[in-house]
């Protein structure tokens, strides 16, 4: 009987052959873990007694949410990690990005690892064919002494995705209309596998959304099986050997569901549910006052590429602001040899360092009372931004570019015709 | 253990922004000042209608959103003795095994603000005293039990030294 991806990840990191439902203890290929979440996994580690971490070619911390730091609490925290990373020797970046691009962009997390993350949106790292899932501090602190921890080995859901997205329609139409039919719960305890022709044709910075949002639908991980597109993404980061897993073609999953995206509009989640998406259709002419291009879901090269496309010679509505955060340096760099960032500084928009603060609720863009945006992010909980009277509208790049020209939620295929 | 105490009832998909919200989290390095903030944008002064040993009760996806521990920790500060949800989101419910938080799976449905709980932990029976039901928690696997029985993941492995699955 044949294997899916995670049981076939889970085996080979227990050192048997693993099936669904089984609880395992595991060795972890690399630990994420950033400053926002208190306590920190550190001071978890020192609690318990921790003296050296179980190996620093593992563990990576990361300044990204808070970063460059907005609080008296920050400032404490970043200075406790700097200090645990420099006796620990393990790696901190400070600054250099949104830990879910960073990790892989610097060859910390490859195919066929088991990686856990104090974030939800760990799942990101799914998109390269590892197995990647947010854990809490605790387990963190528990991970840091021995390298290993529990899980239970998760039933897969395949997603197979078929046809061809239409011009103007990206990933992160897709992953909100695949949610918003799976639902906020639908996937809970469970893999998502997204497999088919549309994502052999995606890129790797596609793939990253699809991954990092299979959280929002309840799942433990969201995964895509290696191929060229990811071997080629890979080949000049990896520093160290891999070995690539596909689920095996006799694989026994909990369900397949098919989804067609030929005739797929764009999509919005609505205020206050990720699961909330309706095609742009319902939501098209609702004013907004803010537009954010940000966060680990939707602020690559590709995303900012497009966005760039649509404001290209065109200013943003006068009762608009813009904001956007590239994921991390080396997208910035790019962006900045591309011209994309004189095109968002010349439509109007507000360029800002590449960290989570427009998705994660630490503050910039504060809202007032009414207020509505519109963001490339993954969350649109009521009072995610810091204002729980605010509303919060997901939707593509595309489409945030196109509704900050014209203040207002705007269909972007007009813009690519 | 016999656990007794009033119903305070949610409904689906509580987050755990809205158990507790970033920027309570981000501001503050003490967990013991952000219990005053519990539930604070869906429940203004919700931490004034706890009495120690109370239950919160709720519907689907209890907790989903972020990996906050600190979301499990404030109930439990809170004076939360168990949570009952029909459904647990992934991270929380292990966020709350690890810190000793009881999240107990049992059909909520019947349960109304202010009904008065009784919780079996020995048996998984639950009675609502006020409207005369019981019902019957689902178990969890045992090795997951026994950590939340430990009161946690730091107790536990001080026993246990590592995890007998």
């Amino acid at each position: 009987m044949g294997m899916t991806m995670a049981e076939k990840i889970f085996s080979r990191h227990t050192g048997r052959d693993v099936r669904a439902g089984e609880i395992v203890l595991a060795d972890v290929d690399a630990t994420m873990s950033h400053e926002a979440n208190r306590p920190l996994a550190l001071e978890v580690f020192q609690e318990m007694g921790g003296d050296k971490i179980f190996d620093p070619k593992r563990v990576f911390m990361m300044l990204d949410h808070h970063f460059p730091g907005y609080s008296a609490a920050d400032a404490v925290s970043n200075q406790k990690m700097r200090k645990f990373c420099a006796e620990q020797g393990c790696t901190l970046y400070e600054g250099e990005g949104i830990a879910h691009l960073v990790m892989p962009e610097k060859g910390h997390v490859l195919p066929g690892d088991l990686v856990v993350g104090t974030d939800s949106h760990t799942c990101t790292y799914g998109a390269m064919g590892a197995f990647s899932c947010g854990i809490g501090s605790t387990d963190m602190g528990v991970t840091l002494m021995t390298g290993k921890l529990w899980f239970m080995v998760p039933e897969t859901i395949r997603m197979n995705i078929t046809g061809k997205l239409p011009p103007g329609v990206f990933p992160k139409d897709l992953i909100l209309s695949i949610i918003a039919k799976v639902t906020a719960d639908g996937a809970t305890y469970q893999a998502v596998e997204f497999a088919g022709p549309v994502i052999e044709a995606m890129s790797m910075d596609g793939r990253f959304t699809l991954s990092n949002m299979a959280v929002e639908m309840g799942a433990k991980a969201g995964l895509i099986a290696p191929d060229d597109v990811t071997l080629e993404w890979v080949k000049k980061r990896a520093g160290r050997p891999f070995t690539p897993q596909k689920p095996d073609g006799d694989a026994v999953y909990a369900k397949t569901m098919e989804f067609d995206v030929s005739d797929l509009p764009p999509f919005v989640a609505k205020p206050h549910y990720v699961d909330n998406g309706v095609p742009i259709e319902e939501v098209v002419g609702t004013p907004i006052n803010q537009a954010n291009l940000v966060s680990c879901t939707a602020a690559r090269v590709e995303d900012l590429r497009i966005a760039a496309g649509v404001l290209k010679g065109r200013k943003i509505h006068s009762g608009t602001r813009m904001f956007v955060t590239p994921a991390s340096r080396e997208v910035l760099k790019t962006a900045l040899a591309e011209g994309l960032i004189s095109t968002f500084v010349e439509a109007g928009c507000h360029v800002g360092t590449h960290n989570c603060g427009g998705c994660a609720g630490v503050i910039f863009g504060a809202l007032a009372d009414g207020e509505t945006v519109i963001s490339t992010a993954n969350r649109n909980f009521q009072g995610r931004l810091g204002n729980p009277k605010s509303f919060i509208y997901l939707a593509s790049p595309a489409t945030v570019a196109a509704s900050a020209l014209e203040g207002k939620i705007a269909d972007p295929r007009p813009y690519f015709k | 253990m016999i656990l007794e105490g009033t119903a305070h009832v949610f409904g689906d998909h509580i987050n755990t922004d809205y158990i507790i919200a970033a920027k309570h989290k981000s501001r503050l390095s003490n967990l013991d000042d952000m219990v005053e903030y519990i539930m604070e944008d869906i429940r203004p002064g919700f931490i004034k209608e706890i009495t120690p040993g109370d239950f919160i009760v709720a519907g689907i996806n209890f907790g989903c959103g972020s990996s906050r521990e600190t979301a499990p920790w404030v109930i439990k500060k809170a004076g939360i003795a168990a949570v009952l949800a029909k459904g647990f989101a992934r991270i929380f419910f292990r966020n709350s095994i690890n810190i000793g938080l009881r999240v107990l799976r049992v059909d909520t449905a019947g349960i109304r603000q202010g009904d008065r709980i009784v919780v079996d932990l020995a048996s998984g029976k639950v009675e609502n005293r006020t409207r005369g039901d019981l019902m019957t928690t689902q178990p969890m696997p045992p090795f997951i039990q026994t950590i939340l029985d430990a009161g946690g993941v730091k107790n536990y492995l001080k026993t246990h030294k590592t995890f007998d699955l």
